[in-house]
């Protein structure tokens, strides 16, 4: 059906945009489920010290941005609701939203992160070394794992907003979204990849 | 083929699916904070499996899309199961 409107002038493949993007996806859970195994080995390893780590994780901190990032999913998945029903000032506000719990989850993590790095945690300090090797491992795992998370997080915000300025251009329209669809798509993955990382570093201890 | 049509996700499917997670969030939550030591971890984790199947299915749109994205994605997770299987065949036993 969206051949038929699709211009003359462009060349556009839609699916194979798609297949693309869900391709990195595939790369992404595969580079992380590495990571998760590593952090699954290293915990099987020393299991009281994680324990003791584990415990000093906000759980308040971590479901408040476990809230924050599945609302954001949700609203950037509207948009490619209201993008189809050519609403375009719907879809403004919506991916506005996304970004502004994107900066907000970017805000909390820089609060936890510094109240971890007050109390003398980070990769390589000298408290660390102290505690010994099991809460080197969860700390380094830690900042390795939300840092990259983050990372993640901080590309996504910029995609989203090459998102937003091409929904105003009209660059981005309702026979031809699948920009927004796949930054939806990178968006939900790195919601994925927090689903597990919440409860593997806040709530098992 | 009519493949290339898009299924247009209503509104509300995506807010009754937000409160689904939600809901599965804090429970999660709430059976970690209440100590069943063994259980809470394997609860946790199927909670967590269970959160991104939905997530994969409706926001990621796979339940609407064609065959082959649900093939790769299952093929994927299963590798990653492999290898946890695998790992923990290995350290287990040692």
């Amino acid at each position: 059906m969206s051949e038929s409107i699709a211009h003359h002038d462009e060349h556009r493949d839609d699916e194979a945009s798609k297949l693309g993007i869900w391709l990195f996806i595939f790369t992404e859970l595969l580079f992380f489920g590495g990571l998760f195994i590593t952090y699954a080995v290293y915990r099987h390893a020393h299991p009281q010290a994680f324990h003791m780590a584990a415990q000093q994780l906000d759980v308040a901190v971590g479901t408040i941005n476990t809230v924050i990032l599945l609302i954001s999913s949700m609203t950037i998945a509207m948009a490619t609701t209201s993008i189809q029903k050519k609403d375009k000032r719907t879809t403004l506000i919506l991916i506005g939203i996304t970004l502004v719990l994107a900066l907000v989850f970017l805000v909390n993590k820089y609060f936890e992160w510094s109240a971890k790095i007050d109390h003398g945690i980070w990769p390589g300090s000298p408290l660390l070394e102290e505690l010994g090797k099991g809460d080197t491992l969860f700390f380094g795992l830690y900042f390795f794992m939300t840092g990259l998370h983050a990372l993640h997080i901080i590309i996504g915000m910029i995609l989203i907003i090459v998102i937003f300025v091409r929904v105003r251009k009209d660059k981005i329209s309702f026979d031809n979204f699948q920009l927004l669809e796949n930054g939806g798509l990178y968006w939900h993955l790195v919601d994925l990849i927090w689903i597990f990382l919440f409860p593997l570093f806040y709530l098992i201890t | 083929m009519s493949d290339t049509t898009h299924h247009i996700v209503p509104y509300r499917t995506y807010a009754l699916i937000l409160l689904l997670l939600l809901v599965l969030t804090s429970t999660s939550v709430a059976v970690t904070q209440i100590e069943l030591t063994r259980w809470a971890t394997i609860v946790a984790l199927l909670l967590a499996s269970t959160k991104s199947a939905i997530v994969l299915a409706i926001f990621m749109h796979l339940k609407f899309d064609q065959t082959v994205y649900k093939v790769m994605a299952i093929f994927v997770v299963l590798v990653i199961t492999a290898v946890i299987i695998l790992t923990f065949l290995d350290y287990g036993f040692r």
